[in-house]
């Protein structure tokens, strides 16, 4: 990740919160406003960061995942399942329900991974198909047991959308939190935290640990590290279901983090967002946390400029029109992928099955 | 002296050939011991058996004496074995100590402990004398200090058995003179080494005993002393071998191919060709000398139209044809034989008989009104496989099922069966058996005594030395030198091939 990369991100991100101060400005003060944007972008950004850094762990392995979208919906569904029995079935308190829902999410994306791992590494099926099938199976699987669960007369809970046990509550950095105004972005939700903190364990473990050096060197040149006695179909097995889990944490922010509800498609192609966060990262931890709070950003100004319809200038009108602010993420998504900047060097094993 | 490794009896079947049939081979402590034997001899399947990367059907192997089985390059790592792939096996954006300690990774509290690995190999690069700096980046390095890196990332594995698998087929011959120093060196310090190689020059010189193997079989083993580079290609071919190519004066006449400052871009979009410019003549061979990777490849796709050019002309009889089609300018009488027979030159699914009107299908005879005339297609198949010697058992077998050789026969039979004016060869003879390249050369030759200009496109410096009329010296993208073929000597060409220019000397 070079230097202009990240100042073209700041860029953006500049640009999407001055859009913001310029038009809320006559309302609230500015600093309120970059604040909250700040906030906001950090934890919409959560699972964005999380899918892409599952990205990162498949692909510096050597095996393309464009099934981080169907991933992360599987997870945000099981993980609310889970969540809702453990509460309302077995009884048991909101926080432990939360958790295990939290659990069951990672549990998901990790078999997830380890399906994906089976046809793609051990099957040897095209990559593409194998994440195909993932995103495929999981619109169909968790439309279809919503429905049954939860819609059908006679189903377990008969009809009745039950009672979900909330959303994880807020973890505030101490004295940090406490600073007027700014402290409001140090007040954050627990997936949120887990994010960034996976970020830095994940650039510590690629660049500095033998498992980083050695999930790398099976991305780039698998048969060098057969023939110094590294297990290939091993490790691309270990970082594609860590990889699984990874993006299944981010799914359980959607339905236990985020709000306290499941619905089909929730995820809207953030899997696929994430995925291009991870290739403009250039398949670097920090690089697609800096592009996945791009697409926060976005997102954060689609979120504000809520608060602001009344006062959008006669000259911006266009803004008013809410899909219009919605579209945002998704033609960065494009722009950004086009290739303004650099050039993309993916790992140089990337897609490829290893055959002895 | 004692024998280090010994392989007992080693059978190896793969679908379609035996590989290994029986083969015994010994190492002693301290010698150079040359396995010698052309591609698909079965060479390199008994040293990856050597190393655990493939396992016998039968047969024993001993380390000092005792007993081994090798279930993966783990175990030989173990038994302090290494070896120096054909191929380095070397993670480009890697730098050199992250490559040598993959795999046996040195850690302090979890955390890679790259001081002490760059100290090491410090330690190890000077004691051999072998001068590689650690914190390089792997894939800047030119090839020759690559090939040290994988010496080095034996010897880190504390290797007492070196197996080095072609390791002079992408050198100069210059790099190749400092590999050779390196082997004595190490052999003087106890390092026994396995030395793969079809260079008969390069046995002769370095080896302390020479082991042929030909069809899976070992020949013979004998010592540098007792044989010659006749001798050696007999036993290797298993007949008599014309090493020497018979050809007459040249007698050149006008240019046919006229190339003027051609710039051409590899597949990352880098300037691979970078203001190229000769001329061919009718009569005449031109030979391009270049260690791989120079821009050959891009200069080639470019001259036959595959690959778009970024500046420059190419003028074919005076006719500009650049940036046409292929089409176009296969029409105006060239031919190509190009460098990956398999990917480039042929359909390999398809029937030899198709394959051999590849580039002519849609023209009469073979092609009317846009149906294809199989008896024509018949014909003109039985008539070639007979002229040119096309080892088949019908022409309606895939090519596939064809050896290497008559694989290239079958495109050299497509190409030069049309009225050609240009012959394009880019490495024709790569990865053939001593007999198809004797063949191959002697019709490059013939197309040069009946008028045909030629450009010869090899990385093996002996097959540019004996065919061409002229030499031009292809290094990073430009011509460095072009000399008359007579007038220059292996070293020179050597050195030129390393990047010197002329007026350094």
């Amino acid at each position: 990740m070079d230097w202009r990369r990240f100042g073209f991100i700041a860029l953006i991100i500049s640009v999407l919160f001055g859009v913001v101060v310029l038009i809320g400005h006559v309302q609230i003060a500015p600093v309120i406003i970059v604040t909250s944007m700040l906030a906001t972008t950090i934890a919409v950004a959560s699972p964005l960061t999380l899918g892409a850094l599952c990205g990162v762990y498949c692909e510096r392995a050597g095996v393309v995942n464009i099934g981080i979208e169907g991933m992360m919906l599987s997870a945000a569904f099981f993980g609310w399942l889970a969540a809702i029995y453990m509460n309302t079935v077995f009884g048991i308190a909101p926080m432990p329900s939360l958790l295990g829902g939290v659990a069951a999410a990672i549990l998901t994306g990790g078999l997830l991974g380890l399906l994906h791992s089976v046809l793609s590494v051990t099957f040897k099926v095209d990559q593409i198909i194998g994440g195909t099938v993932i995103n495929i199976l999981a619109v169909g699987i968790t439309g279809f047991l919503n429905r049954q669960l939860f819609f059908e007369k006679g189903s377990i809970f008969g009809g009745n959308v039950p009672h979900a046990p909330g959303v994880l509550p807020r973890i505030q950095i101490p004295l940090l939190a406490d600073i007027p105004v700014v402290g409001r972005i140090f007040d954050q939700q627990p997936i949120t935290w887990a994010a960034i903190l996976l970020v830095l364990v994940t650039h510590y473990v690629l660049f500095y640990t033998r498992w980083g050096l050695r999930t790398r060197a099976v991305g780039e040149h698998p048969r060098a590290a057969d023939t110094v006695g590294i297990n290939v179909i091993r490790m691309r097995y270990a970082n594609v279901i860590l990889g699984g889990m990874l993006a299944g944490l981010g799914g359980a922010y959607f339905t236990l983090e985020s709000v306290p509800s499941f619905e089909p498609l929730m995820t809207n192609g953030r899997g696929f967002i994430a995925l291009a966060a991870m290739i403009f990262g250039n398949w670097t931890p920090f690089g697609a946390w800096a592009a996945a709070l791009v697409f926060g950003a976005a997102q954060a100004l689609q979120i504000n400029m809520q608060f602001f319809r009344e006062v959008i200038p006669p000259q911006l009108a266009i803004l008013q029109i809410s899909y219009v602010v919605g579209l945002a993420p998704y033609i960065l998504t494009m722009l950004i992928l086009t290739g303004i900047i650099g050039k993309n060097i993916p790992p140089a094993a990337d897609g490829q099955p290893y055959e002895k | 002296m004692t024998i280090v490794l010994e392989a007992k009896g080693i059978t190896k079947q793969f679908p379609g050939v035996l590989a290994n049939d029986q083969v015994d081979f010994d190492l002693r402590q301290g010698e150079i011991h040359a396995m010698l034997g052309e591609n698909g001899a079965g060479k390199t399947t008994l040293v990856n058996i050597l190393y655990g990367l493939y396992r016998a059907d039968s047969g024993e192997v001993y380390r000092d004496g005792q007993r081994v089985e090798f279930h993966s390059p783990k175990d030989a790592i173990k038994h302090a074995i290494g070896m120096v792939h054909q191929h380095f096996m070397l993670v480009p954006v890697f730098t050199v100590s992250e490559n040598i300690m993959l795999g046996a990774e040195t850690t302090r509290r979890g955390v890679l402990d790259r001081k002490a690995v760059a100290a090491h190999v410090r330690e190890l690069s000077h004691q051999y004398g072998l001068d590689v700096d650690p914190l390089a980046i792997v894939g800047d390095l030119p090839v020759g200090i690559q090939q040290r890196v994988e010496i080095v990332k034996a010897l880190y594995r504390s290797a007492e058995i070196l197996i080095l698998d072609e390791p002079t087929a992408v050198l100069t011959p210059q790099e190749a003179e400092e590999l050779f120093r390196i082997m004595r060196e190490l052999t003087q310090r106890g390092v026994s080494i396995i030395f793969i190689t079809h260079k008969l020059k390069e046995v002769l010189a370095i080896a302390d005993r020479i082991t042929v193997m030909r069809d899976g079989k070992v020949v013979g083993t004998v010592k540098p002393k007792e044989t010659s580079e006749a001798k050696l290609a007999a036993m290797m071919v298993g007949r008599e071998v014309i090493l020497k190519v018979d050809k007459g004066e040249a007698s050149p006449g006008e240019n046919i191919l006229q190339v003027k400052e051609l710039k051409v871009s590899d597949r990352r979009g880098l300037e691979a060709v970078r203001g190229v410019s000769f001329h061919v003549r009718t009569g005449e061979v031109l030979g391009i000398a270049g260690v791989q990777g120079n821009g050959q490849t891009e200069l080639v796709e470019a001259l036959t139209g595959l690959r778009p050019i970024q500046a420059g002309q190419v003028l074919m009889n005076s006719r500009d044809v650049t940036g046409r089609a292929p089409r176009t300018i296969t029409e105006t009488g060239m031919a190509h034989i190009p460098e990956d027979r398999q990917r480039h030159g042929l359909v390999l699914p398809y029937a030899v008989a198709d394959n051999m009107v590849l580039n002519t299908y849609y023209l009469p005879p073979f092609g009317v009104r846009g149906i294809l005339q199989p008896k024509a297609i018949d014909s003109n198949a039985r008539k070639l496989v007979q002229d040119f010697d096309v080892r088949t058992p019908s022409p309606y077998v895939p090519t596939s099922k064809l050896s290497g050789g008559n694989q290239q026969k079958v495109i050299v039979a497509r190409e030069l069966s049309r009225a050609v004016k240009l012959l394009i060869a880019n490495q024709p003879t790569r990865g053939l058996d001593v007999g198809s390249i004797e063949y191959i050369h002697k019709e490059i030759v013939l197309m040069r005594d009946r008028g045909v200009a030629v450009l010869l496109v090899s990385a093996e410096l002996d097959e540019i030395m004996a065919l061409s009329d002229r030499i031009a010296v292809i290094y990073r993208g430009q011509i460095v030198a072009t000399v008359e073929a007579a007038k220059v000597t292996r070293e020179q060409l050597g050195l030129w091939m390393a990047g010197a220019r002329p007026e350094d000397d």
